[in-house]
């Protein structure tokens, strides 16, 4: 945990901009002024985001953008009912305004009797997510790595489109019972797309400290897939064994997040209704919910404030423990842990840093060690067509190739699969390290490699 | 809020931009949900700041700030020009702009009943008289409702002289029945899934609904989908209903026509579009009946793309999209009109708030009525499938091949609704599906339809936009493969 930075200069026009609000003096004002109105319960959540990103495409800068927000969010509770109002305004009168707003949203509604009281002082696991490096980061350091990119792709006949990010923030909550939690962190990213005429290839990394990301071998390896992606042949849809790369992984199995609520169970919507305690999964799939995991960002407390615990999800194949909010800890009689959005919502909590255990196969192990079948870049546009089943649907993109005798020979074109994620985990053959993965579809996680067989593809597109 | 802009302006003038562009926006939304019989969100929420856009050494800057002081602001218009600085590093030619008019104007969308000004009570309310009537249907599990209202004004100032106020009001409203059986979790919405109908109106949307009448229907179809036979998989007559065909237009010709997105600015991540240039005034897209436009007029209906004035100052505008079955337009801005030999923009240039930089987003991409009535086509087909209300949805990155799926179906036998289909999907390529439609219903079936979540961007942004449809068929569609195991 670490402290708020107290209030410095305002904003300037050349190098970093730096954080300028008190978050505490916020937090404590809120309370301050819910106090003298007679409110029996106050939470408040203040965040204060710099963030800019600078975004390429046809080799050149073509958006570039840079923001600095605050965002004051809170929630008085009074008589079993309680409502939210978030503001940007951080001037007293518009913070006595948004108290008197939650006053009037909550008196408007019946009584909650499942509404718990806030909860007092937590103490935190101390995690360091904050990299100066990456707060440091100016637009001209952004612009030399994209002309950089760009530069390799003009030399190699190649066309390049990507984002450069960079970000930091802090936040604070606390509430009228003494509950005072403060965090912060920086986060970069970088993503390339490379073409070479009609085919395509992809990378991107994401960490808290810009420095852990190496741009140019992110453009250099999307580059020399993009070469491997052309002349892609055409191939029958049907069932292959696949080698999904750890971004294909995470996309597809984000969409598991929501199942492991224990709110979900309760709505009966989970796809872990009547299975949990059996053997859903193959014996090597194990599953962990883990901020603490040194490849996992975010803030180690929850949108109520309650300190995030580890919890084993899946072990060895069997869906084992839910993650909890306050609410849904006490309707089933167990102890929150830590994963509770925050209140008021209908969805209660999930698990935002899954870590799976991975294996040790390397991607060239997995290659050599399948006789026929595809290695897929990444996934896209992945939607949900049966929620009890799993079963998703969504397409290849970026490079999808085709594996014969343990050799990568040809690029093929793109598939459209309809896959059950639940069939999918029972049929994983190998894995390979848990490394920290970012796609488009869900949060990071940290996901390995997966070689999987009997993968369902129902339709090839057109390239 | 002109002084600041004006300020924001002349900031990036005396710094030596050669354009810029300024949004002040403040934003107010109320989000209300019920879930079984309770209320579950009830929050409100309001952002007010600058963005400001500038044109630099031949390049693009953007910055934005909440600090709607003279100081944060100048400090916010100077980032700005330094940014479009750092990006003339990596130009590879100068932006060239459409010519476009000043404008001194203020505008209001219509609405009736100010949803913020009714009384919270009124609107829980009927909210839980619905979650109600769907919980009294045995067999639901699970019973969800939801309203939502937006308040936006911008005030636009250019620095070509434009000043622009716009207000708009936003409602949405919808319900869900969920029933979990056995293996299965089945679901029905009203008036549509993933939030229920949005448009540009006041409260007196969520009146026409008449919530109550339809809640009970819902639950039932919920409950009795479990007893349904499974949709065939087949080659087919396939019938349309208006919300799905709404989404249909949206993924197929909607997206596939942002100028943005064909010359490869979309690249990275919402991808590109198979309607490359060349493409034209010479693509079959459709059939001959299929007529499509872009209409952001305030004419074409209360949509969530209708507006007086995008957001970089270009009057609202009808364009044709297919005429007749042609392709014949794209959505464009000042940056890209000049590259489809057009001398002025389509005013689709759109942001989601204040700290967004306006992009090209669709406005209301609508498929005009045909010709039939709704009994009159379901008499005219003799073994056809009628699906509706979106439960998926997927399109390949250059918008080729397609799947959806939908909450429920009908078998359509001789002329006739016959048994309902569960878990129906169907999939297909763009040009072959569009040009396989022989019949659209007319107006009087027509909606048109609020698409609340469109996400197009990095940093990503949420757009409403408009998709008017009604009623349609297309021939030899694939459907059931979703569910095919092989």
């Amino acid at each position: 945990m670490t402290a708020a930075p107290k209030s410095s200069s305002a904003a300037v026009a050349r190098g970093p901009a730096t954080f300028d609000r008190d978050l505490r003096g916020i937090v404590d004002t809120v309370l301050r002024l819910a106090k003298s109105f007679g409110v029996a319960e106050t939470e408040v959540h203040v965040d204060e985001t710099i963030s800019a990103l600078t975004r390429f495409a046809n080799n050149a800068i073509h958006q570039n953008v840079a923001e600095h927000t605050v965002s004051v969010s809170l929630r008085t509770q009074i008589e079993q009912r309680t409502a939210r109002v978030t503001t940007n305004r951080t001037d007293e009168d518009s913070l006595r305004a948004a108290i008197e707003a939650t006053l009037s949203l909550a008196s408007s509604q019946p009584k909650n009797s499942n509404l718990l009281a806030m909860p007092g002082m937590q103490k935190y696991r101390t995690v360091n997510r904050y990299a100066k490096q990456t707060a440091a980061l100016t637009p001209e350091d952004r612009a030399r790595a994209v002309r950089r990119a760009c530069d390799l792709a003009v030399k190699r006949g190649q066309n390049a489109a990507g984002i450069f990010s960079c970000a930091q923030s802090q936040s604070a909550i606390g509430n009228s019972r003494g509950l005072l939690a403060t965090y912060r962190d920086t986060h970069a990213v970088f993503s390339v797309t490379i073409q070479e005429g009609t085919a395509a290839s992809w990378a991107k990394e994401n960490a808290a400290n810009v420095g852990q990301i190496d741009t140019q071998q992110l453009v250099r390896r999307a580059s020399e897939k993009a070469h491997r992606a052309k002349d892609a042949l055409e191939l029958s849809p049907g069932r292959y064994t696949v080698i999904l790369e750890p971004a294909a992984v995470l996309d597809l199995v984000g969409f598991l997040f929501y199942d492991f609520a224990a709110t979900a169970l309760q709505d009966q919507r989970s796809c872990f209704n009547d299975r949990l305690g059996k053997q859903l999964f193959g014996k090597n799939i194990t599953i962990e919910d883990n901020v603490y995991h040194p490849l996992q960002l975010g803030a180690p407390y929850d949108g109520e404030g309650i300190p995030r615990q580890r919890v084993l999800l899946v072990n060895r194949g069997v869906p084992t423990n839910l993650v909890y909010s306050r609410s849904s800890a006490k309707a089933a009689k167990k102890r929150p842990t830590g994963h509770g959005f925050v209140l008021p919502n209908e969805y209660g909590e999930a698990p935002m840093n899954l870590v799976f255990s991975g294996g040790k196969a390397s991607l060239q192990e997995m290659i050599a060690s399948t006789g026929r079948g595809l290695l897929v870049t990444r996934l896209w546009y992945i939607r949900e067509v049966d929620p009890y089943e799993k079963i998703m649907t969504g397409m290849t993109r970026d490079g999808l190739f085709l594996i014969e005798k343990g050799q990568v020979v040809s690029a093929v074109r793109n598939f459209r699969f309809n896959q059950s994620i639940l069939e999918m985990l029972r049929n994983v053959e190998l894995m390979g390290p848990a490394v920290r993965a970012t796609g488009e579809e869900a949060f990071e996680m940290v996901v390995p490699a997966m070689k999987v067989r009997d993968f369902h593809f129902s339709e090839a597109t057109k390239f | 809020m002109y002084d600041l802009a004006s300020l924001a302006l002349d900031t990036a003038r005396i710094r030596r931009a050669s354009y810029s562009d300024v949004r002040v926006m403040h934003l107010r939304q109320r989000d209300l949900t019920t879930k079984n019989g309770r209320v579950g969100t009830l929050v409100q929420s309001e952002s007010i700041g600058l963005g400001i856009r500038v044109l630099a050494d031949g390049a693009w800057g953007f910055a934005s700030t909440d600090r709607l002081t003279r100081e944060g602001v100048a400090a916010c218009a100077a980032q700005a020009v330094s940014i479009a600085k750092a990006s003339a590093r990596a130009k590879r030619e100068d932006v060239v702009m459409a010519p476009e008019n000043a404008y001194v104007d203020s505008w209001q969308s219509p609405f009736r009943k100010d949803p913020f000004e009714l009384p919270l009570e009124t609107q829980l309310a009927l909210l839980l008289s619905a979650d109600a009537e769907m919980r009294r249907v045995k067999g639901v599990t699970l019973t969800e409702t939801d309203m939502q209202f937006r308040k936006i004004d911008s005030w636009f100032a250019s620095s070509i002289g434009s000043r622009i106020h716009q207000r708009k009001v936003i409602t949405g409203c919808g319900l869900v029945a969920t029933s979990f059986q056995g293996d299965e979790i089945q679901k029905r919405s009203y008036p549509n899934s993933f939030g229920g109908q949005h448009a540009l109106q006041g409260y007196e949307l969520v009146e026409s609904l008449d919530l109550l009448k339809h809640a009970p229907v819902i639950a039932e179809e919920a409950v009795a989908l479990h007893a349904a036979a499974q949709c065939p998989q087949k080659s087919g007559t396939l019938i349309l209903g208006g919300s799905q065909l709404g989404l249909q237009i949206h993924e197929s010709i909607g997206h596939p026509i942002e100028l943005d997105r064909v010359l490869g600015q979309e690249a990275n991540f919402a991808g590109t579009s198979f309607l490359t240039l060349d493409q034209l005034n010479n693509l079959r897209y459709a059939s001959d009946i299929v007529n499509v436009v872009a209409d952001a007029r305030l004419e074409h209906g209360p949509g969530l793309g209708t507006f007086a004035y995008d957001d970089e100052g270009v009057p609202a505008q009808c364009t044709d999209i297919i005429k007749s079955g042609q392709f014949r337009g794209y959505l464009s801005n000042r940056e890209t009109a000049h590259l489809i030999g057009l001398n002025r923009s389509s005013g689709t240039m759109r942001t989601e708030s204040w700290n967004r930089l306006p992009i090209i987003r669709m406005t209301n991409v609508s498929l005009q009525p045909g010709t039939w009535t709704f009994e009159d086509l379901l008499a005219d087909t003799d073994d056809g499938v009628l699906m509706e209300t979106n439960r998926s949805w997927s399109i390949d990155d250059r918008r080729y091949q397609f799947q959806f799926s939908t909450e429920i179906g009908w078998e359509i036998k001789g002329g006739r609704r016959g048994q309902m289909l569960k878990n129906p999907s169907y999939s297909g390529i763009t040009t072959e599906f569009w040009n396989s439609c022989d019949a659209i219903c007319n107006r009087e079936h027509w909606t048109l339809w609020g698409t609340p979540n469109c996400g197009k961007g990095q940093p990503m942004q949420t757009m409403g936009t408009g998709h008017g449809a009604s009623p349609s068929r297309f021939h030899n569609v694939r459907i059931g493969a979703a569910f095919s195991k092989q």
